[in-house]
């Protein structure tokens, strides 16, 4: 009898990454467990770290070697993996960033670190979703812990309210991906991407009004998730209130599992109503354009300015997937990564500098911060640089392979707006930069509290990173492009 | 691979210099100056002038997905200006080494990272190549200014940085549309090196809106007139070394950009704003002119009277003919040697006036200062015009071409020599002669002073009497750049023989 029960094969090796971090993160949450304060404070990021790069090296194995896992749940592609690593990667900078961080005191360093890898899974799974529960379950294994997250510091009422904002908002943007879900499910019948894929292939376009009403929820949905305008709002109140490491890990891997999930769906089984959604992503794209950048002048907090800035960011990310060629999945997977590394730069400044005086967060701390720290200040000024699109950083290779992917898509509207957006941002960034370097800061402000090295390592590897992504840009767009390469051919 | 030393050399030698700590920057940066003449002047004398065309040319595929060619050469359009930047490079850091800088470390990385863009842009090939050096140029300037600059350097700074990007943004999204447009107009795969881009002409209407979007960048750049507003502040609040690296070789990347790019990639489109950009220029020196004679800022004078020489040379580009862009190359020299002499001779005034740049607390310098007045008239002669300066020369093909091409257009132009005659010569007997009512020092160029100063007098000089070897190696270039908008706008770019020989 029990030898006629035939199990179900599972692929452990494609699996492995989810695998280990499930387990890394219930062991760190078990560390957190250890009486030795000291032990504690060295075994739970240490466990977290080991967890992540296993994790990272099992992602690089799949390179190439793309599967469909799980009865088709999952795809563990090339855009997983690329996507995977740079979340992982946010996920251990965050470890990093957070090592001296007082929230041990609020909440355990366990919880604290079993939550961010939880998180993590959710993305890795939001990322390789094939089928329609897939995205709603990695959507929220990802955002429940980040809610949790955003208000650990339990003693500051700004976090809290974080928490709480990120709470309310999130779930109404989960509640209306779930609704666009369902409504596709209802015109097509099926869950699973690839035959939503055929179901729609089959009419050609998006005539069903419940299949487009469909897309139209679960585009806002996600887009609540990345931060686009008009769903933007809760961006830089939640930015600002949560704790700095952890603002980090949402303003990197956040926005790109979204954008992985809402590129999977659009250029999956959407392409073939390619004519329908794209003039929706370009609309939402200019408005985060145009919106980011304005709320971004002026505001004299780092990390709202960055918050809105994340905004425009996602509307030039955005850009590029209008263009539904592997040019412009390139383009945007490209300069997805060099987002991320150059906000880690900004972040990791901030967080820094945060801790040095009272007013590290706020643009007035950053007065005089060339004289006092050089090395943070030039992090920091890469980073504006980079973000603002002038070369010879990252930012402005990804910039050009976006407007290159509109302009030989007939979208050269758009890359005007992007050129237009970046032009605005010159008021904020280079504020910041003004400021560092070309105004003096008060006697006072010197550092007393000790410089954290690894802070500074972080940030200046960002830095670093940065240039190289604008000098030698060859290779990671190749990268990209065979990511786009896949993702076209695997519908 | 010598053009990507000659590149880098600045930069690497600004790098060093600031690894290598303060007490070393200084030796290293001025080797580094040296070092980049030295090779600049060695390929100019290497170069094959009987062969004429690209020589030392260095073509890799440097970004393949975008296919961004690393693409260098030197021919007879660039071979002076890329000369001239080195040139100025050198006097500048050895003025600067002579002066004490804070943190002297960053002042002349910077310094590095400007002059290797500008020889980047010089240099460059590839359309991207060129946008990409032309963005980065505005890098370090903004860091030069804004922290080493006077008064209130973060507004000027930043207002510089606004304008000119305002122009660079527009043109990077032209640029790229040139190439994408062009790649599937043809059916060809995405390739942006210019002499591919020549061969794969445009619509006109694609055109249109694209050179409006370089002419933008460039108009700026310049600064041609109703695009200066940047220009007194970033002037006013610039040392004076860097402000002679500024005005002396940036405003000329722009100029050069016209004839490199926009007259040969865009001809129909610059023939049908010929018209435009010939007001532009007419406006810019007669506007640029009556503010250099309003003006008692010495400094500023230098400042507007680029605005009307720069209007002389855009003049020259949009004659769309051979004498007029040939002029425009040599009056791009002439006034890049000029104004370094200018604004440190101002810089030397200024000295001598307790530090102020207002004409009127200057006078009767030249009383006790016979070098100082010689070197000063020279610089000044040449900057007017004088018939046997090399600016003379420059000015004259100039308005020989846009009198052939448009005529009442070079009737108009022909006040702006007059006027430059004023504002020069006022500026000069204000400073220089006169009674000293002020109390100004009238002592004469020290060595230290004269160091910087000289070989650009010596380099006017030469110029002056043998203009040949340079308008030899840019006739051709010069012609073949303008054909194609010439014949577009049905001119005949190389009128009855007027050749420089003739006119000598």
């Amino acid at each position: 009898m029990i030898a006629a029960i035939k199990a179900p094969f599972i692929d452990w090796s494609a699996l492995a990454p989810y695998t280990s971090l499930t387990v890394g993160a219930v062991l760190v949450l078990i560390a957190g467990l250890v009486g030795s304060a000291r032990l504690r404070s060295w075994l739970v990021p240490g466990l977290a770290l080991v967890t992540l790069t296993g994790t990272a090296v099992e992602l690089l194995s799949r390179w190439n070697h793309p599967k469909v896992i799980i009865s088709e749940a999952l795809r563990v592609d090339n855009l997983t993996v690329i996507l995977g690593l740079l979340c992982v990667a946010a996920a251990a900078f965050a470890v990093v960033l957070s090592l001296r961080s007082d929230t041990e005191d609020s909440v355990g360093r366990g919880e604290y670190h079993s939550l961010l890898l939880f998180s993590t899974i959710g993305m890795l799974i939001l990322i390789a979703a094939n089928d329609l529960v897939t995205i709603f379950a990695g959507l929220e294994l990802l955002s429940i812990p980040l809610y949790v997250l955003c208000a650990t510091e339990l003693r500051r009422e700004h976090s809290l309210e974080a928490g709480l904002k990120y709470l309310i908002v999130g779930s109404v943007g989960s509640a209306t991906l779930l609704y666009g879900l369902a409504l596709i499910y209802g015109a097509t019948g099926s869950t699973s991407l690839p035959k939503i894929g055929v179901a729609i292939a089959d009419t050609g376009a998006l005539t069903d009004p419940l299949l487009l009403a469909g897309t139209a929820l679960a585009i806002a949905g996600l887009s609540f998730k990345a931060s686009a305008a008009p769903f933007h709002q809760w961006t830089p109140d939640v930015y600002e209130g949560a704790p700095t490491p952890v603002t980090t890990f949402m303003a990197t891997a956040t926005k790109a599992a979204a954008l992985g999930i809402l590129l999977r769906i659009l250029v999956g089984p959407l392409l073939p109503a390619v004519d329908d959604w794209a003039p929706v992503i370009a609309a939402v794209a200019t408005l985060s354009i145009i919106v980011g950048n304005f709320g971004a002048l002026g505001q004299d907090s780092l990390k709202r300015m960055l918050a809105w800035s994340s905004v425009a960011q996602v509307g030039y990310l955005l850009a590029g997937l209008v263009v539904a060629t592997s040019l412009g999945i390139g383009a945007l997977v490209f300069y997805l990564v060099v987002y991320a590394v150059m906000t880690l730069a900004a972040f990791a400044v901030v967080i820094e500098n945060e801790r040095a005086s009272d007013d590290g967060e706020r643009l007035s701390g950053f007065a005089g911060l060339g004289r006092r720290r050089p090395w943070l200040a030039g992090a920091m000024t890469v980073s504006m640089l980079s973000l603002a699109g002038l070369p010879p950083t990252g930012g402005f290779i990804g910039k050009l392979a976006i407007i290159n992917a509109d302009a030989s898509g007939g979208w050269m509207w758009l890359a005007i707006v992007l050129v237009l957006g970046s032009l605005v941002s010159l008021g904020y960034y280079l504020r910041v930069i003004a400021t560092m370097w070309m105004t003096e800061g008060s006697a006072a402000k010197t550092p007393v509290v000790k410089q954290a090295r690894e802070i500074v390592a972080v940030a200046l590897l960002a830095a670093a990173v940065t240039i190289a992504a604008g000098v030698l840009p060859s290779w990671p767009l190749e990268r990209a492009q065979d990511v786009g390469h896949t993702v076209i051919s695997s519908r | 691979m010598e053009l990507t030393l000659l590149l880098f050399l600045p930069l690497a030698t600004g790098l060093l210099g600031g690894i290598l700590g303060n007490r070393l920057v200084k030796p290293v940066a001025v080797l580094g100056g040296l070092g980049t003449l030295g090779v600049a002047v060695g390929l100019a004398l290497n170069y094959d002038t009987a062969l004429g065309g690209s020589q030392f040319t260095v073509d890799k595929l440097w970004v393949k997905p975008l296919g961004i060619h690393w693409a260098l050469t030197i021919d007879g359009l660039n071979l002076a200006l890329v000369v001239l930047t080195a040139f100025v490079y050198a006097s500048v850091v050895v003025a600067c080494a002579l002066r004490e800088q804070e943190s002297p470390r960053l002042f002349y990385f910077h310094l590095g990272l400007g002059a290797s863009a500008v020889l980047g842009a010089f240099l460059a090939q590839d359309l991207i190549l060129f946008v990409l050096f032309f963005d980065l140029m505005l890098v370090p300037f903004y860091f030069l200014v804004g922290q080493w600059g006077t008064g209130d350097r973060v507004a000027a700074t930043t207002k510089m940085v606004i304008y000119t990007l305002a122009g660079s943004l527009l043109m990077l999204a032209a640029a790229v549309a040139t190439g994408a447009l062009a790649a599937s107009h043809h059916g060809r795969h995405l390739d942006f090196l210019i002499s591919n881009l020549e061969r794969l002409p445009l619509g006109k209407g694609t055109q249109q809106w694209i050179f409006l979007c370089f002419a933008a960048a460039f108009l700026v750049k310049m600064p041609a007139v109703p695009l200066h507003g940047w220009l007194k502040d970033a002037y006013k609040s610039m040392p004076l070394p860097v402000l002679a690296l500024f005005s002396g070789v940036l405003s000329k990347v722009a100029a050069y950009g016209f004839l490199k790019l926009a007259l040969p990639l865009f001809p129909d489109a610059a023939a049908s704003f010929q018209d435009l950009l010939l007001a532009i220029g007419v406006i810019s020196i007669l506007y640029g002119s009556a503010l250099a004679f309003t003006t008692n800022d010495a400094r500023l004078v230098v400042g507007y009277s680029s605005i009307a020489q720069l209007g002389f040379i855009l003049l020259g580009i949009f004659s769309l003919t051979s004498d007029g862009a040939q002029g425009a190359l040599l009056q791009m020299v002439n006034h890049g040697v000029v104004t370094v002499a200018l604004v440190m001779i101002v810089g030397v005034l200024a000295s001598r006036a307790k530090g102020s740049e207002d004409l009127g607390s200057m006078g009767g310098i030249a009383m006790g200062a016979p070098v100082l007045a010689v070197v000063f008239l020279i610089a000044a002669f040449a900057n007017l015009a004088m018939p046997a300066s090399a600016n003379f020369i420059g000015e004259f093909l100039i308005l020989k071409g846009v009198f052939d091409s448009v005529t009442v257009v070079a009737v108009i132009a022909c006040l702006g020599v007059a006027m430059a005659a004023v504002y020069m010569l006022r500026a000069y007997i204000r400073a220089m002669h006169g009674p000293d009512t002020n109390g100004v020092e009238q002592r004469d160029l020290s060595i230290r002073e004269a160091l910087p100063i000289l070989p650009a007098i010596a380099l006017i000089l030469a110029l002056a009497l043998s203009p040949q070897p340079l308008l030899k190696r840019s006739e051709g270039p010069a012609t073949a750049a303008v054909i194609p908008a010439a014949k577009a706008a049905n001119i005949d770019p190389i009128q009855t023989a007027t050749t420089a020989q003739a006119k000598r």
